[in-house]
């Protein structure tokens, strides 16, 4: 045991294990940014267009809708190989942390999206009646009502949303992805390396952990700031 | 003084829900003079909230029109409506703050909707937080102030944009006896010092006789009576208001015995 733990902890493991920490730290940091700025364009696009919402669109509504459940229900591994050829036409390549950012943030926008809506519709009708006969104007309602007053939510999403994407990265990585997930499928699978795979254990429960901290901190500083809780 | 200031005329509002049709408001007429305090009573579910709802056009009538001051309300434009609603407070039961801003941005909150100056707005703010005397949780957020003071910042945001029309749909149901009246004070004061006609919604007659001047009650989406309130309070016609004065007569000697609010 004691070994096995010091093989876990040494030089030739971690050279391994920490390029593909960074490897998936880089994808996920950048498909979450991809998915943040889509993911709120589209909740809110979603809110405002149902047919009790700000700018009521029915049929716009119902296809969008049907579009982004449709990808929601197709496997997260599907969807990463069907968008594969489109990431290529993106970035150039078609393997590489590089090439699967454009699939995993295709992944993760339903979801987001669904996850934004949620949050802006648990704000109080009241309180857009109320900005509405203030006078404001839609995009009033949405920047000085909506993402406002559902930040703390929104905020626990998002830590939600990184952890689903770590784990998507590393399905991404038995595909040529890179990061931890490759490592994992690599040596864990192929070269029956368990102290590699106990390394990459560690560095998720780690990462997950630590988000899972954070998130949940600002989340609750928010909420005391206002004395909600 | 006495002048006619909004005039309601043959308004009907139906909902559809799903494939049927529910009339809440028949033929509505009613004339509010400037600067009046005008009650609207009714059972719960009379169209009250649907009526004043009309006039800062949250909802839109059926048929019939609506007329404040020169402005037929139906016939503005989006844009038009956002400028007119900044000239119609309106309070609500449940206060509506909003819990990611101050007292201060509360109040702020219609101003900067309005487009006015940093400076303005505070400016604005600072003065109109006294008028409705609470300075002194400027920086507090809603949920660290009682309900009497919620509906003081609400009566203040309400009433930042300098409007002519103050709206209350059931401002102080949710409030305890004391604090209620302490809240109509406010009212009234504020329609003795700055000439806003006050249309207010309520389902106790105490409200009414307290602040208002003049009165319609609402029955079933008709208007049953209306007029002064004192010849409605002196011989009440409409069934609704026959009822609402026995009960109240009926709570005063309840109250008498030491228990149930008064308003
Ligand atoms: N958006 C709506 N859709 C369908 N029915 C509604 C809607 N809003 C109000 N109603 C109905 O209109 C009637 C009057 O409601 P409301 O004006 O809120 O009454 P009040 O304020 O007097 O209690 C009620 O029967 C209510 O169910
Ligand atoms: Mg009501």
């Amino acid at each position: 045991m004691r070994e096995f733990l010091a093989q876990v902890f040494s030089a030739e493991v971690w050279g391994y294990v920490l390029p593909a920490t960074w490897q998936t730290i880089y994808m996920t940091a950048i498909s979450t940014a991809i998915t943040i700025f889509f993911g709120l364009l589209f909740g809110i696009l979603l809110y405002i267009t149902d047919k009790d919402g700000l700018h009521p669109l029915p049929i716009f509504n119902k296809i969008f809708g049907a579009i982004i459940n449709s990808v929601l229900s197709l496997p997260s591994m599907i969807v990463i190989l069907l968008f594969l050829p489109l990431s290529k036409m993106i970035v150039g390549v078609s393997y590489g942390p590089k090439a699967f950012i454009v699939s995993l943030s295709i992944v993760c926008i339903p979801i987001f999206s669904r996850m934004v809506e949620n949050s802006v519709l648990e704000v109080a009708k009241g309180k857009v009646e109320a900005a509405k006969a203030m006078g404001a104007s839609n995009l009033d309602i949405i920047f000085k009502v909506m993402l406002p007053e559902s930040l703390p939510t929104l905020i626990r999403n998002f830590v939600v949303l990184t952890i689903t994407l770590i784990s998507i990265t590393a399905i991404a990585g038995s595909f040529g992805a890179g990061g931890l997930g490759e490592l994992a499928v690599r040596f864990g699978y192929h070269r029956y390396r368990s102290d590699i795979l106990a390394a990459v254990i560690i560095v998720l429960l780690v990462v997950v952990e630590c988000l899972q901290l954070f998130g949940a901190s600002i989340s609750k500083k928010i909420l005391k700031k206002r004395h909600l809780v | 003084m006495v002048a006619l200031f909004i005039e309601i005329k043959n308004v009907s509002k139906k909902f559809k829900n799903h494939d049927q049709e529910f009339d809440v408001l028949k033929d509505i007429n009613l004339e509010i003079q400037k600067g009046d305090i005008f009650g609207i009573i009714g059972f719960s579910g009379a169209g009250k909230s649907t009526l004043i709802r009309c006039i800062n056009r949250l909802e839109t009538v059926s048929s019939g029109t609506i007329h404040i001051g020169n402005h037929e309300i139906d016939k503005l434009s989006k844009k038009g409506m956002n400028l007119y609603r900044q000239k119609i407070g309106m309070i609500f039961q449940h206060f509506n703050l909003f819990d990611s801003r101050t007292v201060y941005g509360n109040v702020a909150f219609p101003l900067e909707v309005a487009g006015k100056s940093k400076q303005e707005i505070k400016r604005r703010v600072t003065e109109i937080l006294e008028l409705v005397n609470i300075s002194d949780k400027k920086d507090f957020y809603p949920g660290q102030l009682s309900g009497g003071q919620k509906q003081r910042v609400g009566i203040a945001r309400a009433l930042a944009n300098n409007p002519d029309i103050l709206l209350s749909d059931e401002a102080t149901s949710a409030l305890d006896p004391v604090t209620s009246l302490s809240v109509l004070d406010l009212l009234k004061d504020i329609n003795k010092k700055l000439g806003i006609t006050i249309i207010l919604i309520t389902h106790s007659l105490d409200v009414i006789k307290y602040t208002c001047n003049n009165m319609a009650v609402l029955e079933d989406g008709l208007i049953a009576e209306n007029g002064s309130v004192r010849k409605i309070f002196a011989k009440p016609s409409s069934e609704t208001a026959k009822v609402f004065i026995k009960n109240n007569a009926d709570l005063a000697k309840f109250d008498y015995l030491g228990g149930g609010d008064g308003i």
